[in-house]
């Protein structure tokens, strides 16, 4: 849990409306401190499941920018919904969180 | 946050097994959520041929895909970026900064009834047109926008 993860996912009329934060830094091997390039680290996957169906597969780049926050929207749902999103870093590291729809 | 740092330390010894359990190979996080990153599309390094890495060099221009930019982004680091299709059976949602240092920066792919809309913040090193691109019945449709950008979001 070393990179905390924020989820709410509400129902807004006929959607069910996701929010999540992931707390990354997004290297993108492109800075450098003192000279030296910090090497890329970022979130290359992302996926988001509801009642445990995938219903969206994000592949992201080192362009999105630190600790991302993306917006996605699903048809239709019910409140209690589970609402699964997890990531995977280049280095392989993952987390996930999941929610039920508010 | 000295909580967040609290529970790292106790989870030291835990962490410690998990990556013995990783060494051993027992645990392959890619292979858990059976994910894929299409490396050759994402290294491109002219749009052109990240156009064509994903099949939408001849994207046809769309009024039914909407991308919402701000004009000027005073912050390169973080620009909101709101892209709706409205094209029917659109399957996916590509976005394509031309002037990054490599143009394609994620690829949504929508299925079980997701909507094909997606909010997300990215970096732009320096002004450039985005382009927002969504795959319908195998064909692809483009809307593209210019951002003014005062402060670049790559290097430092």
């Amino acid at each position: 849990m070393a990179r905390p993860m924020k989820i709410r996912a509400r129902l807004v009329g006929d959607y069910t409306d996701i929010r999540v934060l992931m707390a990354h830094p997004m290297e993108t091997g492109q800075r450098k401190v003192k000279g030296k390039v910090v090497p890329a680290h970022f979130i290359e996957n992302v996926t988001i499941k509801v009642n445990g169906k995938t219903v969206i597969d994000g592949q992201t780049s080192q362009a999105v920018s630190r600790n991302p926050v993306f917006a996605f929207r699903v048809k239709g749902g019910a409140k209690g919904d589970k609402v699964e999103i997890g990531w995977v870093d280049n280095e392989g590291e993952t987390n996930s969180i999941e929610s039920a729809v508010a | 946050m000295d909580e967040g740092r609290r529970v790292v330390l106790r989870s030291a010894g835990a962490t410690g097994a998990l990556a013995a359990a990783l060494a051993a190979g027992l645990l392959r996080p890619e292979r858990v959520l059976a994910a894929n990153w299409d490396k050759s599309a994402f290294r491109q390094k002219s749009t052109a041929e990240a156009l064509t890495s994903i099949g939408a060099q001849d994207a046809e221009t769309s009024k039914n895909v909407l991308l919402d930019v701000p004009e000027i982004a005073e912050n390169g680091a973080v620009v909101p970026v709101e892209i709706t299709s409205h094209v029917p059976g659109t399957t996916s949602i590509s976005v394509v900064i031309d002037k990054n240092p490599f143009p394609l920066t994620s690829r949504f792919t929508f299925m079980e009834g997701a909507l094909p809309y997606v909010k997300l913040n990215v970096k732009m090193g320096q002004s450039s047109n985005i382009r927002a691109i969504a795959e319908a019945n195998g064909k692809h449709y483009v809307a593209m926008k210019g951002v003014k950008v005062t402060i670049g979001g790559c290097g430092g």
